[in-house]
C-alpha cells in the first residue's frame, strides 16, 4: 500500500482525531475546572487550562470530607462483595447450563432466558423489593437485586460449552464432585472470559445511582455516583458546608462549578486512573461476547 | 425446526438416552440442581415476581395489602382509561420515546458504522491505538457524571459554549430552558457515550473477513474506496440489520439515566425529553400515583414483549445464530 497521503486519507484521520479529542474534551474540562478560580470562571467561563490554578475545590471538599468517605467506603464495600458474588452466582449457573446430560437443562435454560425477554418493569419491581423483600435502607438493597444476569450467565456458559467434554468425564473417574470439578477445572480454564465478566460487573456496580435512587433514603449509606448526583441537585451541601467559617473563606474563591467538578474526579478518578490497565480485557470481552441463549 | 429433526432421527436412542439423563440425574445432577439454586431464586425474586406484580395496574393498589392483596379496580381497565383518555402527558412521554429512540437507532448505527470503518483505514499503529483508547473512554463513566459534563459545555452561566458565544459576540443560549434543542443535544450525547462501543463491535467484524477478498479487489486495481463501499459494507450488513432490530426490539425502553440525569431533570424540558421510563419514575416515587404509573409501565411492558419476539422472529429467519433465542 502507498504511504502516500490521499484527501481521502487525510479526511478519514482528521475525522477518526477530531472524534477523539471530543470524547476527551470534557474531562480536561473538568480537570480544569476543578483547578479554576471563581473569578476566573465568572470572566471566561471553565477552561481547560486555569491561568492561576487552585486547589481550593479540593480544600473545602476535604473539609467535609466524611460524605465522601462514607460514599467510598459503600461504594468500594458494593462492587467488591458484589462482584465477587455475582460471579460467583452467574459462574455456577452457566457452568450448569453447560452440562448437557442433565435433565432439566432446557427447563432452566429457559427460566433464564425468558427474563431477558420480558420484565415486569419499574413499579413491580420496586413494589417487589419494598414491600416484600423489605430492602429499603439496606445495604444488600445495592447489592443484591442486580446480582444475577442473564447476560453474563449465558456468556459464561458458551464459553464452559468449549472447553473439552474429556476433562470433565476424567475428574469424574477420579471421584470428583460437580462443584469440585467447576471450582478446580473450569473456572481455571476460563479465565479470560471471567476477567471480562468480573470487569463489567465491577464497573456496573461503581457506576450504579439507580439501585441507590430507588431503594436507600438515608445520606450516609448513598454510593458515589448517587452522592455526586445529590449534591449537585442540591444546592443543600453547599448550604451546609458555609456554616464553617473556613469554608465561607474558601466560598469567595471556588465556584460551585469548581467543587462539582472536584467531585467528578474524586468519585470517577479511579475507574480514569484503571483505564489504561484494564480496556484490553473490555475489548477482547465485547469481540467475544456474541451472546445468545 | 432443528430439535424436531433432531429427534425424528434419534427416536430408537430417545429412550435409553432419558433413562441415561435420569441415572445421571439421581447419581450426580442433584449437586448441579443445587447449584443452580441461587441463581434461580435471585431470577425469581428479581425477575418472576416483578413479572407476576404487573396485575397492579389492574388493582387498587393499598399499601397495606400489598400488590397481591388489593382489590381489582372496577372496572378492570380503569387505570388505563386515565393514562389513555385525558393524559397528554403520558401520551406525549410515549411518543419522545419512540421517536428519541428511534433517531438514536439512526444515528447512532451510521456514526458508529462510519468510525468502524475510518479505525479500519488507519495503519498507523500507535494513532489507533489511542483514538480507540479515547473513543471508548466514555462508555466507562455513569450517566451522572455525563450530566455534569453536559452541563459544564451546555450551561448558561460559565458553559463552554455560551463562553465561546459571548468571546465571538453572540447572545448567550439558555440550553436548559429550550426543549427544542433537546433532541439534538441527547444524539449527540448517546452517540459520545456509545459509538466507541459500537465501533469495536463493528471491527470485530471487518476482522473477521477473509482477506483475500481485498488481495483479489487489491489486484484488480480497486481503490480503498471502492474496497469499503462494495466489500466491507456489504459484509457487515448482517451485523448492521441484527444490532438494529434487536434495538427495535427495545425501543419503547429508555436509557433512564441519559433522560434523567443528563437533562438534569427539568420539568420545562419535559415536552421534549420526558420519556415512558421518566414518567413512570415519577408517576412512582414522585406523585405517588400508582395506578398511572404501573398501567403505563404494563402498557411498556406488554408492548417490548411483543417487540422483542417480532425482532427476535425476523433475526432468526435472516440469521439463526444472531438471535437471542
Amino acid at each position: 500500500m502507498s504511504r502516500k497521503l490521499t484527501l481521502g486519507k487525510l479526511m478519514v484521520y482528521l475525522f477518526v482525531g477530531l472524534f477523539s479529542l471530543a470524547c476527551l474534551y470534557p474531562f480536561l474540562m473538568v480537570i480544569g475546572g476543578s483547578l479554576t478560580t471563581q473569578s476566573e470562571v465568572t470572566n471566561y467561563g471553565i477552561r481547560v487550562f486555569p491561568h492561576k490554578p487552585t486547589l481550593a475545590a479540593y480544600k473545602a471538599l476535604f473539609i467535609n470530607r466524611s460524605a465522601i468517605i462514607s460514599g467510598y467506603k459503600v461504594t468500594i464495600f458494593v462492587t467488591v462483595v458484589g462482584t465477587a458474588m455475582s460471579l460467583f452466582v452467574n459462574s455456577m449457573m452457566g457452568y450448569v447450563l453447560s452440562r448437557k446430560k442433565l435433565r432439566f437443562r432446557r427447563f432452566i435454560n429457559l427460566y433464564v432466558l425468558i427474563t431477558m425477554l420480558f420484565s415486569g418493569g419499574m413499579v413491580p419491581w420496586y413494589m417487589v423489593c419494598v414491600h416484600y423483600l423489605h430492602l429499603k435502607n439496606h445495604i444488600w438493597a445495592l447489592i443484591i437485586p442486580s446480582m444475577c444476569s442473564a447476560w453474563y450467565i449465558f456468556l459464561l456458559r458458551n464459553y464452559f460449552t468449549g472447553i473439552p467434554e474429556e476433562m470433565y468425564e476424567s475428574a469424574k473417574i477420579d471421584g470428583a464432585s460437580e462443584i469440585t470439578i467447576f471450582l478446580r477445572i473450569y473456572l481455571q480454564l476460563s479465565k479470560p472470559v471471567l476477567a471480562t465478566v468480573t470487569l463489567f460487573t465491577a464497573l456496573g456496580y461503581w457506576n450504579d445511582w439507580w439501585l441507590g435512587l430507588m431503594l436507600i433514603e438515608k445520606s450516609e449509606m448513598q454510593p458515589l455516583q448517587m452522592l455526586l448526583r445529590n449534591i449537585i441537585s442540591n444546592i443543600q451541601f453547599l448550604q451546609t458546608m458555609q456554616s464553617s467559617p473556613q469554608i465561607q473563606q474558601l466560598m469567595a474563591t471556588i465556584p460551585g462549578d469548581g467543587i462539582k467538578m472536584a467531585l467528578v474526579i474524586i468519585t470517577t478518578g479511579p475507574i480514569i486512573l484503571l483505564y489504561p490497565l484494564l480496556q484490553r480485557y473490555f475489548i477482547k470481552g465485547i469481540m467475544v461476547g456474541a451472546v445468545k441463549g | 425446526m432443528k430439535l424436531h429433526k433432531q429427534k425424528a432421527e434419534q427416536k430408537p436412542l430417545d429412550r435409553s438416552n432419558k433413562f441415561k439423563k435420569l441415572i445421571y440425574d439421581l447419581k450426580t445432577g442433584w449437586q448441579l440442581y443445587i447449584m443452580a439454586l441461587p441463581a434461580m431464586l435471585l431470577l425469581f425474586l428479581f425477575a418472576y415476581l416483578p413479572m407476576g406484580g404487573l396485575v397492579i395496574a389492574f388493582k387498587n393498589f393499598n399499601f397495606r395489602k400489598g400488590i397481591f392483596g388489593s382489590d381489582w379496580m372496577d372496572p378492570w381497565y380503569k387505570n388505563f382509561k386515565i393514562i389513555f383518555d385525558h393524559n397528554d402527558a403520558a401520551t406525549s412521554a410515549i411518543r419522545n420515546t419512540l421517536i428519541l429512540n428511534f433517531i438514536f437507532i439512526v444515528g447512532g448505527t451510521i456514526f458508529a458504522l462510519s468510525l468502524a470503518l475510518a479505525f479500519n483505514e488507519i495503519t498507523h499503529k500507535f494513532f489507533k491505538k489511542l483514538t480507540q483508547s479515547l473513543t471508548f473512554l466514555p462508555y466507562f463513566i455513569s450517566t451522572v457524571v455525563v450530566g455534569i459534563f453536559v452541563s459544564g459545555i451546555f450551561g448558561y452561566d460559565h458553559g463552554t459554549i455560551n463562553s465561546l458565544l459571548v468571546n465571538l459576540g453572540f447572545d448567550k443560549v439558555e440550553f436548559y430552558m429550550k426543549p427544542s434543542y433537546w433532541p439534538v443535544i441527547l444524539l449527540i450525547v448517546n452517540i459520545w457515550k456509545g459509538a466507541g462501543y459500537s465501533a469495536v463491535v463493528y471491527l470485530a467484524t471487518i476482522s473477521g473477513i477473509d482477506s483475500s477478498y481485498y488481495e483479489a479487489a487489491q489486484i484488480d486495481g480497486a481503490s480503498r474506496w471502492q474496497q469499503m463501499w462494495y466489500i466491507s459494507l456489504p459484509l457487515l450488513r448482517p451485523t448492521v440489520i441484527i444490532l438494529t432490530l434487536l434495538a427495535i426490539g427495545r425501543i419503547m425502553n429508555a436509557d433512564f439515566g441519559l433522560f434523567y440525569n443528563v437533562t438534569g431533570d427539568m420539568p420545562v424540558l419535559y415536552s421534549a425529553t420526558d420519556v415512558l421510563d421518566t414518567y413512570i419514575y415519577r408517576a412512582l416515587r414522585m406523585t405517588g400515583d400508582i395506578g398511572i404509573s404501573s398501567a403505563t409501565g404494563f402498557f411498556q411492558s406488554v408492548v417490548s414483549f411483543v417487540l422483542v419476539i417480532t425482532s427476535n422472529a425476523i433475526v432468526r429467519r435472516y440469521e439463526k445464530d444472531a438471535a437471542l433465542f
